[in-house]
């Protein structure tokens, strides 16, 4: 029975070391939570682990100084149509693409891929520009109108259709007199739920944690999303003397974000997997 | 499209309908993706200032600068540095756990939830990532360092964001610290693509584990490995928010330790005044090719053993 305990003090070895990573996955995020429950003074004195009494003074102190649901709602704003569109196009242009034999098809096909591959940041300098001389910049339009055009989620659901949907079925629905757009409202995107919902996930949190544009473009405070809103923290002298207050503000721009991972992180993963596994 | 046209479905119609159907993808990827690339590609030729003032061409004037500039080298080296030893954790990490968790011997349960768990720090905004270790690093009143000290440790508080020596290293840690959970679950979801009976055969043959690691696994995950190596490579060379929000542009001790090429692009596209566009526009295509040549180099290295 020699090399069975042993194997059992190994497996025992392997568990808590995975669970040491889980937590130092987890830690950093309880000590945010921990100290935004804490004041300034206590936090300067010393580290705890256990939640104090003082949220409630952080709260006041830091919506006197910023409103952070404004910027909740900004990202909302953006989020949610920037997702439904990037949802919505992306299934119709890779139904489009997988099923119809248009001129072109495999041309655009080879540019997509193309563009999968070349780096966001070397636009940049260009989008700006292009924003500016539409007037667009302080607005909200070059953060949600670019996601109909989402390169790497027409790819994937391009394949997705190729490989799910059977055409016989959409000739059958053609002999029964459904038009092609009624097909694919009420035929293709039931069948294609599954694979839009796993790639909306991925980019509704895009959406929601990007920082980069949305800080290039947006000037007014007012208007800015919880990420922009989140670094003007930075600047506030007042709440430097309480980091308690600081935490807390990160904490209210993490705990949504969390919140959705707890309900759809099937979804998350693969999502995740699924971007690896294209050929 | 209207309903009565169905019985001779022409093959002519529902062409036309495939173009409507991508007509709205391809406006708006034209408008705001093909565009701004073009039109970066021509500024970078330009001198422009992001005023009503037209940009004029200067020829290659604004690329001779990139490879005369010490500054942009050094930010190069910082990226690559900082990359470099984010890569070696992340991966070296996520093997560690794919070969634990796709071991045929020990059996370990509760990969769902570790998964998920490895995977959250990469779910949060790298804004909140950013402010939170910029917080809990913070030289005086910081948690990592009265834990440290508390632990006995270290005896005085390590400035960790304001020394060079560390303040690089801190943000190669943080970036691996994002990434192992995702590069874990593509590397297991490469594994989980492997025919099961592969590991049988190997088993029954009585191969160990880390002849089966070495000969099986690792040779079938090479297309997956490509994808995380380049992936994280053209990730890695656009680091930005992390340490662009922990140290920032402005003058700072470590900024010649931190500072990357986005961050030094970003410096003159939009903070110096009057803006260098032409200038930052160049930078970025420069960037650009040494990602290309290097992903280049990558399919080369890891691809040339497709089967």
């Amino acid at each position: 029975m020699e090399p069975k305990t042993q194997k059992n003090v190994f497996t025992v070895l392997l568990y808590a070391a995975l669970i040491f990573l889980a937590l130092l996955c987890i830690l950093p995020f309880w000590l945010m939570i921990v100290n935004s429950t804490r004041s300034g003074v206590e936090i300067t004195h010393g580290f705890s682990f256990l939640p104090s009494s003082h949220l409630k003074e952080n709260w006041v102190q830091l919506f006197a100084y910023v409103n952070l649901f404004r910027g909740l709602f900004n990202s909302v704003k953006v989020a949610i149509p920037a997702t439904l569109l990037t949802a919505y196009f992306s299934a119709i242009t890779g139904f489009a693409m997988a099923i119809y034999k248009f001129k072109g098809n495999s041309t655009l096909f080879k540019v997509i891929v193309v563009f999968m591959m070349i780096p966001g940041q070397l636009s940049l300098i260009g989008f700006y520009n292009l924003c500016s001389k539409l007037k667009l910049v302080d607005s909200y339009i070059p953060l949600i109108i670019p996601a109909i055009a989402a390169p790497g989620i027409v790819f994937f659901l391009r394949q997705y259709v190729q490989s799910l949907l059977s055409k016989s079925l959409l000739e059958a629905a053609r002999i029964d007199g459904a038009g092609e757009l009624h097909i694919f409202h009420r035929i293709v995107l039931p069948i294609m739920a599954p694979g839009i919902a796993t790639m909306s996930i991925g980019s509704f949190i895009g959406n929601w944690n990007s920082y980069l544009v949305p800080m290039i473009l947006l000037n007014s405070p007012k208007k800015f999303t919880l990420p922009v809103m989140i670094t003007t923290l930075n600047a506030a002298t007042d709440l430097q003397k309480n980091q308690g207050a600081i935490y807390l503000g990160v904490s209210i721009s993490v705990v949504p974000i969390i919140i959705v991972f707890c309900f759809c992180s099937k979804y998350i993963i693969s999502s995740i997997s699924a971007g690896s596994v294209k050929e | 499209m209207a309903d009565q046209v169905v019985k001779k479905t022409k093959k002519r119609d529902l062409n036309k309908t495939g173009y409507l159907f991508v007509l709205p993808f391809v406006i708006v990827f034209l408008t705001f993706s093909i565009y701004p690339v073009i039109r970066t590609f021509y500024l970078s030729f330009s001198e422009y200032a992001n005023t009503p003032k037209p940009p004029v061409l200067v020829g290659f004037k604004n690329y001779a600068r990139v490879f005369g500039d010490k500054f942009f080298w050094q930010a190069l080296g910082n990226t690559v540095r900082i990359w470099g030893v984010n890569i070696i954790l992340q991966l070296g990490l996520a093997f560690l756990l794919t070969m634990v968790f796709s071991d045929f011997k020990y059996k370990i349960y509760g990969l769902p939830v570790f998964r998920a768990i490895y995977y959250l720090p990469n779910l949060i905004a790298a804004t909140s990532v950013a402010f939170l270790f910029k917080t809990l690093l913070d030289w005086r009143f910081g948690t990592v360092n009265q834990i440290l000290q508390a632990a006995h440790i270290t005896k005085t508080p390590i400035n960790w964001l304001g020394d060079p020596k560390y303040a690089g290293m801190v943000i190669a840690v943080i970036g691996a610290w994002m990434w192992f959970g995702n590069s874990f679950i593509v590397l297991m979801a490469g594994v989980q693509g492997i025919n099961r009976d592969y590991f049988e055969a190997a088993a029954i043959d009585g191969a160990g584990r880390w002849t089966v690691f070495g000969k099986i696994t690792l040779p079938l995950l090479r297309p997956i490995m490509l994808y995380v190596f380049v992936t994280s490579l053209i990730g890695g060379l656009q680091l930005f928010d992390v340490p662009f929000l922990i140290i920032g542009n402005s003058v700072s001790n470590v900024r010649g330790s931190i500072q990357t090429v986005v961050m030094y692009l970003y410096k003159f596209g939009f903070e110096v005044s009057p803006n260098q566009v032409g200038y930052s526009a160049a930078i970025a295509y420069v960037l650009f090719f040494i990602i290309l040549i290097v992903s280049a180099i990558q399919f080369k290295l890891l691809g040339s053993k497709e089967d």
